[in-house]
């Protein structure tokens, strides 16, 4: 006996017929679905307030100390950043691979591109990890360790704080997305996903597709600009 | 008990135009205040509900009345605005010529130095009728300078001046506030402003300043830091030549126009490759941690005392 | 007349035991888990300003000490804003009302909803943590540098207890734009929706675009203390000033989070309380929309000494006098409404005058506040403080009492006692005014807010204002024991006590768990009394 007498109310279920995955509150799995899309558009909206005021205080300090940070980004790994962002944007596409296999309810198809998916994020995460660790022998990493030209040193330090704190936010975004994909993977297995029920994959897909939408934007504005000035 | 004042003392030309629209706005609140609260009154008591499933009209809306409460409501605010904003310019331009004395707040005091050399903490003296423009920074957080008897204040920033300026209109002895909150001694950040008349005020400059003047310091303090190797009056500098500098506009690098003002000099001491003067190397090494406040002060004033050989350059129109 | 009983099942006993409330999905039991803790934050939060205002008796500031009032006032203002203001309304009202008012079984995502409340709680234990363990003292507004490089209290499990908390607000808003775009009953059109939904909306978009900047911005402030990142201290070559402008671009736009839904339960009263449909509906639908929209481009009034150039504060007075507008519409149109209705002098109705008056009046001193020149004397001073409690506090807390009062026999199913109810409403509005008011003439005077200690000739308004205090103190407790009281010996209510029209007046006091036994399909605007017409689907 569910705590609330959810069951009580399932009688409305009975207005489209379908069961499977249709929830107490939902009149029909249309409803369902687009409440669902919308909830993660609002979500993704957030987001977007959330890096936006990351991506201002660099714009400013940008703008500001653009000598310092024209040099601090030089120091930069130009090619694990390029490599990485090739890797996300093929994750978007096995991605979106995933959502239309489920809409034609191959669940086979299904599986394998989200582990795809799964593999392409965790070699992102790996490259990352990979960059972190050799800026930390470099000196980037600020604080004690942190070992600049002393023309630019406090204002390259802000540099680095602010590539760590967005690259820092956004791994940890990843990481949020393989969690997700792994559930994702769960209910396909369990046959939870069907032709007529695959909105939680279109879903999450809205949410992998953001995280590599924020990369694009922090690829250029970290790596790329006044490179070769 | 003593006093209990309820309207500030109006000690400046600044404070009759702001308590002008203080009043103003105070009328505008009684009017719609009583207006609205009469009305809830009003209606409350004639319409009162007689019995337990009594209605009432089934009255939708009136768009010329949306119309009205809209418009009027807005001319007011324009009203205001306009006016207000026409204060607050007068507020936020200091005139050309003013007596400047610089501030310096710091957790939890204020210092005050005169051109002159004396220095006063948490009190400040200053002519009647002048027009006085105190050049404020901070040394740790952000304070903010309010005197209430002359509806002035600014927050005083670490890293930056602000300027504040008034005239006092009455000798007397003022509330000085500290009024950005700055941490445990906060409440106790205070002094106050004495405001004396002018012949009075030229007995008590030069009863103090054993120091000399700032300006003086700065003179000394400019070859201690062995900036005169580099900054020569002639044009065989490696820097450019300060003499008649203040005030003037130069061209940058990044090909950037500046003012040489008190922020400018503050930076090129601090900061100096960050606005390099075109046809220059940027060489400078940087005075951080090598200058107190008081120091920069002090640089700065002797930079603004060099003028220009009356033959060679017009002089410099900006203090 | 036959003795109304008590309908034999119903949400509250659907279900027994301390599972079945911690693991709800039922809206409305989630609505109560928040009116338990958002009663305990605002009493928490209520004490230290007693402390306060017994401290500001004497000029001297001899009852505690420096260190120990900053931290006073500084909790005083968290725990105000964070923990009670913003999610009072919508958590509670919000939660119970929105799905019945718009003729929905639940809420959209019934599970985000209960996680919403842990999140919300979660962020009070640290917070709570961060008091018992010392305190923070940086004010609530954690300006810089004095948070990241000066202040040696308990800032960062601060910081992170709001930053957490903050989620809870982005998933309720996010839960109620999804529930009212998706979840409408048949014909229940857009402009067939009761006021409170279009303020609850309103609102809800604040939520779901301010919260995030204040979460990105305690992050840096985190950071910088943690690391010494120098993003806002001068010494490693940060800005203070954009520390406020990153701060403010959210902490405007959530003063419309605390005051927005206040409207909305306001117009509710309104239209109850005069038994005729709110004037000028769509013009106050409209005008919660504008408020929202315009309240995110007036933040740098907050900085108008602070160092912003005077082009930047032209700007901003200018959107600020706008933003007044649409309030002022609102005030009207509420006013008017009362004009030829059948009007109440019941409780809820009494808190709703309270509001309309002490609003205007709040609202009015904002205009003072617009004009820079003005501003630039009393800001940071006690005119300032005055201002935003006779919004906070004169507005938003006695619409949120009204709101309770008014929906307690549908939450509950029981009648309180209004005798009592009428006293606490008359001694809340005269405790009010007394603390408050003084504190006008204190700001133009001259004392500055935050401040421990004060010179001896503001003693004597300082004293009416902390007697006003202990008035107001008492206002707010007697509530709490005649609607304790009511829950087990009030009388019943039935569905509609009030005879009002709404949807929820159509389900029973308690409301069934599913809140109606068939889903309604409405074919009639909000507010229509007529006599003969029964709403019931």
């Amino acid at each position: 006996m569910s705590p609330d007498g959810a069951a009580q109310a399932s009688h409305i279920g009975e207005v489209s017929g379908h069961h499977s995955g249709l929830a107490h509150q939902f009149d029909s799995l249309a409803q369902q679905r687009e409440a669902a899309t919308l909830g993660m558009w609002c979500f993704l909206v957030t987001e977007v307030l959330f890096f936006g005021g990351l991506f201002l205080t660099y714009a400013l300090y940008r703008g500001w100390y653009s000598g310092a940070f024209t040099a601090a980004s030089r120091e930069l790994l130009i090619w694990p950043g390029t490599i990485n962002t090739v890797v996300l944007i093929t994750s978007s596409l096995t991605m979106a691979l995933a959502v239309h296999a489920a809409q034609t309810g191959d669940r086979r198809s299904l599986i394998l591109f989200l582990a795809v998916t799964m593999l392409l994020g965790s070699v992102f995460l790996g490259i990352k990890g990979f960059e972190y660790y050799e800026g930390f022998l470099e000196g980037h990493f600020p604080g004690p360790r942190f070992q600049f030209e002393a023309e630019h040193f406090r204002e390259a330090q802000i540099f680095f704080s602010l590539y760590y704190l967005m690259t820092g936010l956004h791994a940890i975004h990843m990481i949020i997305g393989l969690g997700v994909m792994a559930v994702m993977v769960w209910m396909s297995w369990r046959g939870t996903i069907t032709a007529e029920y695959y909105n939680p994959i279109e879903v999450s897909g809205l949410y992998w597709h953001f995280v590599d939408i924020v990369w694009i934007f922090l690829f250029p504005l970290l790596y790329l600009i006044g490179r070769h000035a | 008990m003593g006093t209990t004042p309820l309207f500030p003392v109006s000690a400046s030309t600044m404070a009759p135009r702001v308590d002008a629209l203080y009043f103003f706005l105070i009328g505008v609140t009684v009017f719609f205040s009583l207006l609205i609260a009469g009305l809830i009154v009003y209606y409350a008591v004639k319409y009162h509900r007689r019995s337990t499933d009594a209605v009432g009209e089934r009255i939708h809306g009136s768009l010329w009345l949306e119309v009205t409460w809209s418009v009027v409501p807005f001319l007011i605010t324009m009203v205001i605005f306009v006016w207000g904003a026409s204060v607050y310019f007068a507020i936020a331009s200091p005139p050309a010529e003013t007596l400047n004395i610089y501030v310096v707040g710091k957790q939890w005091m204020w210092k005050f130095q005169h051109l002159d050399g004396q220095r006063e903490i948490n009190e400040l003296h200053v002519p009647v009728g002048r027009n006085v423009k105190l050049i404020t920074t901070s040394e740790d957080v952000i304070h903010d300078l309010f005197v209430p008897a002359f509806r002035v204040k600014a927050d005083v920033i670490p890293g930056r001046y602000v300027n504040i300026w008034f005239n006092a209109t009455k000798p007397g002895r003022y509330h000085l506030f500290c009024a950005e909150y700055c941490g445990t001694r906060h409440s106790g950040m205070i002094g106050e402003v004495v405001v004396m008349e002018e012949t009075e005020y030229q007995d008590w400059l030069s009863g103090g300043g054993q120091e000399g003047s700032l300006a003086a310091a700065g003179e000394k303090l400019f070859a201690d830091l062995a900036c005169n190797t580099c900054h020569r009056p002639d044009s065989a500098g490696r820097g450019p030549v300060l003499t008649g500098l203040f005030g003037q506009t130069v061209t940058t690098q990044a090909g950037e126009m500046v003012v040489v003002d008190e922020a400018y000099v503050r930076e090129s001491i601090l900061n100096p490759s960050a606005k390099v003067t075109a046809g220059y190397q940027p060489i400078m090494p940087t005075f951080q941690g090598l200058v107190s406040e008081e120091g920069l002060l002090e640089l700065i004033e002797y930079v603004k005392s060099l003028q220009a050989q009356p033959q060679a350059q017009p002089l410099s129109d900006a203090r | 007349m036959p003795t109304v009983l008590l309908p034999p099942r119903h949400y509250l006993n659907n279900g027994y035991g301390i599972r079945s409330w911690l693991l709800t999905r039922d809206h409305k039991r989630i609505a109560l888990l928040y009116l338990a803790a958002v009663t305990f934050f605002f009493f928490v939060g209520g004490a230290f300003a007693v402390w306060i205002r017994l401290d500001l008796a004497t000029p001297a500031g001899d009852l505690v000490s420096d260190e120990t009032y900053n931290k006073l006032f500084t909790m005083h203002g968290v725990m105000m804003v964070f923990f009670f203001l913003i999610p009072a309304i919508p958590s509670v009202l919000g939660n119970f009302l929105v799905p019945i008012m718009i003729g929905a079984k639940d809420l959209a995502f019934p599970k985000l909803n209960l996680a919403s409340w842990y999140i919300y709680m979660l962020g009070g234990a640290f917070t709570l943590y961060a008091l018992v363990s010392g305190g923070v003292d940086t004010g609530w507004t954690f300006y810089t540098p004095f948070s990241t490089a000066s202040s040696t209290t308990n800032v960062i499990p601060t910081a992170l207890g709001i930053f957490i908390t903050g989620f809870s607000s982005i998933l309720t808003g996010l839960n109620f734009i999804v529930t009212i775009h998706r979840m409408r009953a048949p014909g229940m059109t857009w402009f067939r929706l009761p006021l409170f939904i279009w303020s609850t909306y309103a609102t809800s978009l604040i939520n779901v675009l301010g919260t995030p900047v204040i979460a990105i911005t305690i992050l840096l402030v985190a950071a910088e203390r943690l690391f010494q990142f120098g993003f806002f201290n001068p010494a490693l070559g940060g800005d203070p000033v954009l520390f406020q402008h990153l701060f403010w671009f959210y902490s405007h736009p959530a003063v419309y989070i605390m005051v927005l839904p206040a409207m909305g339960v306001v117009s509710e009263l309104v239209a109850a309380g005069c038994r005729k449909p709110v004037f000028g509906y769509s013009f106050v639908a409209f005008a919660s929309l504008a408020i929202a929209v315009l309240g995110f481009l007036v933040w740098g009034h907050h900085m108008f000494v602070a160092g912003e150039s005077v082009y930047s504060a032209l700007i901003f007075s200018i959107l600020s006098f706008m933003v007044a507008i649409p309030s002022a519409v609102k005030v009207f149109n509420w006013t008017a409404t009362m004009y030829r209705g059948a009007v109440s002098w019941e409780t809820p109705m009494l808190y709703a005058y309270g509001f309309i008056g002490l609003f205007t009046i709040g609202g009015l001193t904002g205009l003072f506040l617009a004009a820079i020149a003005v501003d630039v004397h009393v800001t940071d001073t006690y005119f300032i403080v005055a201002h935003f409690h006779y919004i906070m506090v004169g507005g938003t807390i006695m619409a949120y009492l009204g709101g309770v009062h008014y929906w307690w026999p549908k939450i509950s199913g029981r009648l309180y006692n209004e005798g009592l109810a009428k006293l606490s409403a008359g001694i809340i509005f005269i405790g009010f005014n007394l603390t408050f008011f003084p504190q006008f003439v204190l700001g133009y005077l001259g004392m500055p807010r935050r401040y421990h200690a004060y010179p001896e000739e503001f003693q004597v308004l300082n004293v009416l204002s902390s007697a006003g205090a202990s008035i107001l103190g008492v206002g707010y407790l007697i509530p709490m024991v005649y609607l304790m009281w009511s829950l087990r010996y009030g009388r019943a209510a039935g569905s509609n006590p009030w005879g009002a029209v709404g949807l929820e007046w159509t389900t029973t006091s308690p409301p069934p768990t599913e809140n109606f036994s068939q889903t309604p399909v409405v074919t009639w605007n909000a507010y229509e009394y007529s006599p003969k017409v029964d709403h019931v689907a």
